[in-house]
């Protein structure tokens, strides 16, 4: 579980993030959702680290960051696995050796045995014969899916995932939430994903935290998101008409 | 004011990169590959650059001797001069600003847009010394680039001379051996070095810490060309200043 409490961070004297506290649950897809400008990626550039709050806390598992030594931050990196926007892998290596560098860096593990978990997640994520391809010879689906096999090949105790769908085709988006959605049930972790995918919400958006204009305007679940009354969200999550048809069904149904 | 938090982040970044080393076996691999994009890679256009610059040096320096009371050797000895003091170490380090530089700002600079360096953090990498130390280790190679340059470019002076009928073989290589000074040699060494330092360090501070998309890419392997360029000058100048004079 990831707690923040009161989270402030802002750049150049413009506050982008305005005291959002919140709970990022275990074994649950926690999707983080709002405008572009909301402020959803520095949110989750500071829960990974990368940026430095000026006021508040993130807590992983009742430890707080900001309070820990340099080796206790590495030790809790080792625990994080990230999933890029763009799959951010190494151009220089192959899907293999993409999978196999964190254990590489930090395992102690002999040769045949990374190998063994690395072919062990390549497989888990439905690649095939892609071994000793290079990311630019495979398409944008099949790179999510190295990214998120470099992800969780340490065993991560949370996952982060930048915008898993963006420039994917809608059956391929289906299939990379579903195994995201797969593997936080079954490694038990707190995955935190970043999106603006309504069919990413809708599906796997077992907490879902609304972000307007650097505050937390909601948050609940995607059984909730058809329920509420706030203005802000069902702007945002009914904007089409598609939705708007969808919520109604939902709610003549229930 | 940018300039000067620019001077400041490049003295970070050196610290930076000598701290919290990553795994030995890792960047064994990074070092290898290195030398292999920046030494072995170099060497095509070092040595013809080198071999038809000592030519045009030899000839240029024959034709403007005619004045029968100078000595023919003077060619061989000029050639020798211009190549070992300045020519190989620092108009090299110039070129190679253009060839090494502009291929290390862009290679981090679209790691960086990619999130690459991005991931290397999360992953509790010390990114710095993960993409810059091997660079560093591989360009202190750099003083073999510049004496093959030195062979190279007096090679083709003498071809140029003999070959081309300006001078005998025999006044080229009493030229050669003329005034043979020890000092010089340590002297256009020692600058190697520093160049090859600044060009490690400086075309990857540019790479690491630009902002934006492909175009910015682009614009940050000019600005590193521009301010290695710059720098070895100014450094050329501060060396031969303190150890010639």
């Amino acid at each position: 579980m990831i707690t923040v409490n009161n989270l402030h961070k802002g750049f150049n004297g413009i506050e982008v993030l305005k005291g959002i506290s919140t709970t990022f649950e275990q074994g649950k897809t926690n999707l983080i959702i709002g405008q572009s400008g909301s402020g959803k990626t520095v949110l989750l550039k500071s829960l990974l680290g990368l940026h430095t709050p000026e006021e508040g806390t993130i807590s992983f598992h009742e430890k707080v960051y900001g309070t820990l030594s340099k080796s206790e931050k590495r030790e809790l990196r080792a625990q994080i696995g990230m999933l890029f926007q763009g799959g951010a892998l190494f151009d220089s290596m192959t899907v293999e050796e993409n999978v196999l560098f964190p254990m590489e860096m930090f395992s102690q593990m002999s040769d045949s045995e990374k190998k063994d978990r690395a072919n062990q997640v390549i497989k888990r994520v439905a690649l095939i014969n892609s071994n000793h391809k290079f990311p630019s010879e495979i398409s944008g689906g099949m790179q999510k899916r190295v990214a998120i096999a470099r992800a969780i090949v340490m065993n991560p105790k949370y996952l982060f995932c930048d915008e898993p769908n963006s420039g994917l085709d809608p059956q391929t988006s289906i299939l990379i939430d579903n195994l995201i959605l797969e593997i936080t049930q079954e490694y038990n972790i707190t995955t935190v994903i970043n999106s603006h995918d309504m069919n990413s919400v809708m599906e796997i958006g077992q907490k879902i935290v609304f972000l307007k204009n650097g505050f937390k305007e909601w948050e609940g679940s995607n059984q909730d998101i058809f329920r509420t009354d706030n203005k802000a969200v069902t702007d945002f999550v009914y904007s089409s008409n598609l939705m708007k048809k969808v919520r109604k069904m939902y709610l003549g149904d229930h | 004011m940018k300039y000067l938090h620019d001077f400041g982040l490049y003295f970070i970044m050196l610290k930076d990169i000598f701290s919290k080393f990553t795994k030995w076996s890792a960047l064994k691999k990074l070092i290898f590959k290195e030398i292999d994009d920046l030494i072995i890679g170099s060497l095509g256009i070092v040595a013809f650059i080198s071999f038809f610059v000592g030519g045009v040096i030899a000839i240029q320096t024959v034709l403007n001797i005619d004045n029968p009371l100078i000595p023919k050797y003077l060619v061989g000895f000029a050639t020798k001069q211009s190549i070992v003091l300045e020519f190989a170490p620092t108009f090299m380090s110039i070129i190679m600003a253009g060839k090494v530089g502009s291929f290390i700002t862009s290679s981090i600079g679209s790691m960086r847009v990619t999130e690459q360096i991005d991931a290397l953090e999360v992953m509790g990498i010390n990114s710095l010394n993960y993409l810059i130390f091997p660079k560093i280790v591989a360009l202190m190679l750099y003083p073999f680039v510049i004496t093959l340059s030195m062979f190279l470019g007096i090679l083709g002076g003498w071809v140029a001379c003999v070959y081309g009928g300006f001078a005998s073989h025999e006044d080229f290589i009493t030229g050669l051996q003329y005034e043979f000074n020890e000092f010089q040699i340590i002297y256009a060494y020692v600058k190697t070095l520093f160049f090859a330092f600044i060009l490690a360090t400086i075309p990857s501070f540019h790479g690491y810490y630009m902002k934006g998309g492909a175009l910015e890419v682009g614009k940050a392997a000019t600005s590193s060309f521009v301010w290695t360029s710059v720098v070895i000058i100014i450094v050329n100048y501060i060396i031969t200043q303190l150890m010639l004079t």
